[in-house]
């Protein structure tokens, strides 16, 4: 029974568009939640707006799935998803090794689904004439080995290195591929006057209003009013602006997947949703919101 | 009847005012619980160390103790002269007129909800200061601490005015009598007589500037730097409470980080404690001496 439902919704998936009857398949869904076709969602900061205009879009299109999206951090919302307060965890970084035996302990298994890709942009202020840095630099810089825009040829001023939190999926991230250059032996951490900001906004706005300060944030958030700075590759002289063609063909040597995580296989219009967030539709709404799509369309 | 109504009554307010103890009992227990852990994972030295970041286990607090200390000393160097000021000038100097809009302003500005003030910190304030002072960034101690002199000023200047008003109108009198100027009786008679009320709107105010979070979390670059010198004033610090704030929403319950919060919040207690009791021994010694307790 189970099986046929699901075959009919798989069907109805590819004829209409994503959205099936949900109602045909409640009765064989599992879960609390299942008996009302309501998904709570919840997780990355970064993935917050895109996760909004799925969930908008999808709601339009089948009125009686509701979606609710909030933010809080990666790791708040693995933390939900392992209390079972919500259904789908947005995450910037793969779950850890820990969540997942917490996980199991609390009784599922996570299961992965990578949504989107991400390019991180390094950004600097407007005024500042620097435009490009290789990686190794931005390293230096925020390891502290490099204090002064002098150093790289900018103006004579100290640099005001910003950061998100400690419990951003982007800031594990930036530490692991930028910092420490991808080497896991290497334990350098960030130089400790790096100014920790509780929000991508926060970033945005400091590097906007002071031309010292040197900041990275996902491809989605950065705005006109700051400047995106070319990055080379390790061994390389290219520099390369992030973008969604330059993510998806490699050449942007910072980009990183996008996730959501469900408890168990997913079934139902859990399922329904997800593989409609996978379909050109859903991903036309990653390219429109500044994030990298899975493939590039055209 | 008459008796029982009476016994029913007192019961209740007697339950009423130990219901406070009994909760902060319970709160010092569910902290203890939670954060004494701490110091059997964390070896005192590392504690003590100058690096606090969880991702790599380090869990050096002298950073976060400085920063709120920084913070707060530094927002009692601007409030206590505007805030007690404030109260002289309501209580004592300002016309009735004056005194009628002065007295409901100041209580608006105990109204401003802290997270517009950290807007009005990182719109406003921040770049100006950058500007003004030429520094790094504008996020920095200085920031939080005109913030938070901000958010204490009306708690001293209203309950230092309230203690201003309870000395007698005969004192005033008596050192008008004795030929003393409006000033020499503000600062010989009245003030003294006061000590007790000006000193607790004083601790008040340190303990609201010591707990605030977002305003402080919001303004002061929450970088976790050790004091230096002045220098550290003009640069980012990171206090206990917005550690507490950004990063108890994302760690695992039990484990070492974890506990070391819940240490933080013991810390921030027993520092908030001994501030109570250290001005309420100094209250006790002084009023031997005869003053009205307000």
């Amino acid at each position: 029974m189970k099986r046929n439902a699901l075959g009919i919704i798989f069907i109805l998936s590819i004829i209409v568009t994503a959205c099936g009857q949900t109602g045909a398949s409640q009765g064989t869904g599992s879960g609390a939640t299942a008996s009302q076709s309501y998904i709570e969602n919840k997780g990355s900061d970064t993935l917050v707006n895109l996760a909004l205009a799925w969930a908008e879009q999808y709601q339009n299109d089948c009125p009686d799935v509701q979606i609710s999206v909030t933010g809080g951090g990666s790791g708040t919302g693995f933390t939900a998803l392992i209390n079972g307060t919500i259904d789908i965890a947005n995450a910037s970084r793969a779950i850890k090794q820990e969540e997942i035996e917490t996980a199991q302990a609390s009784g599922f298994e996570p299961v992965e689904f990578i949504v989107a890709n991400d390019a991180i942009a390094i950004i600097v202020n407007l005024e500042n004439p620097i435009s490009e840095l290789s990686l190794e630099q931005v390293s230096q810089i925020y390891k502290g080995e490099v204090n002064n825009w002098s150093e790289l040829g900018g103006y004579d001023r100290p640099i005001v290195r910003l950061s998100r939190e400690t419990n951003s999926g982007t800031h594990v991230y930036f530490l692991e591929t930028v910092v420490r250059l991808g080497s896991k032996e290497d334990k350098s951490i960030f130089s400790a006057d790096t100014l920790l900001l509780p929000s991508s906004e926060g970033i945005i706005a400091e590097v906007r209003d002071n031309p010292n300060a040197i900041g990275y944030d996902g491809l989605g958030y950065v705005t006109e009013e700051v400047k995106k700075v070319g990055l080379s590759q390790i061994g390389s002289d290219l520099y390369i602006l992030p973008s969604a063609e330059t993510v998806v063909n490699g050449q942007y040597p910072i980009s990183r997947n996008l996730y959501m995580y469900t408890r168990g296989e997913p079934s139902g219009f859990q399922k329904e949703y997800l593989d409609w967030i996978l379909s050109p539709a859903a991903q036309e709404i990653v390219m429109e919101l500044g994030f990298v799509p899975l493939e590039m369309v055209n | 009847m008459k008796r029982n109504s009476e016994k029913i009554i007192t019961t209740t307010i007697r339950i009423a005012g130990s219901s406070s103890i009994l909760f902060l009992m319970l709160i010092f227990f569910f902290l203890l619980k939670e954060g004494i852990p701490a110091i059997m994972e964390v070896d005192l030295s590392s504690m003590l160390g100058k690096r606090w970041y969880p991702i790599e286990d380090l869990f050096g607090i002298l950073p976060l103790l400085s920063g709120s200390l920084i913070v707060t000393v530094f927002s009692m160097l601007i409030a206590l002269p505007l805030g007690v000021g404030t109260a002289i000038y309501i209580g004592e100097i300002a016309p009735r007129s004056v005194k009628e809009i002065l007295k409901p302003l100041v209580e608006i500005l105990a109204g401003i909800p802290s997270v517009v003030l950290g807007f009005i910190g990182i719109l406003v304030l921040s770049p100006l200061l950058r500007r003004t002072f030429n520094l790094p960034t504008g996020l920095t101690a200085f920031t939080g601490a005109i913030l938070l002199a901000l958010i204490s000023i009306p708690t001293i200047a209203s309950i230092a005015e309230d203690a201003l008003y309870a000395v007698p109108k005969s004192y005033r009198d008596a050192s008008y009598a004795l030929g003393a100027t409006q000033w020499q009786t503000i600062w010989g008679v009245v003030i003294p007589a006061a000590r007790s009320g000006i000193l607790t709107a004083v601790m008040l105010g340190i303990g609201r500037s010591l707990g605030e979070t977002m305003a402080v979390m919001m303004v002061t670059g929450n970088a976790p730097t050790v004091f230096t010198g002045i220098s550290s004033f003009f640069a980012p610090v990171r206090t206990m409470t917005a550690t507490i704030a950004s990063e108890m929403g994302e760690v695992a319950t039990g484990s070492t980080h974890y506990h070391m919060l819940f240490l933080i919040g013991i810390i921030l207690f027993l520092v908030s404690l001994a501030i109570n009791i250290a001005s309420s021994t100094a209250f006790q010694k002084r009023d031997k001496k005869g003053q009205v307790t307000s």
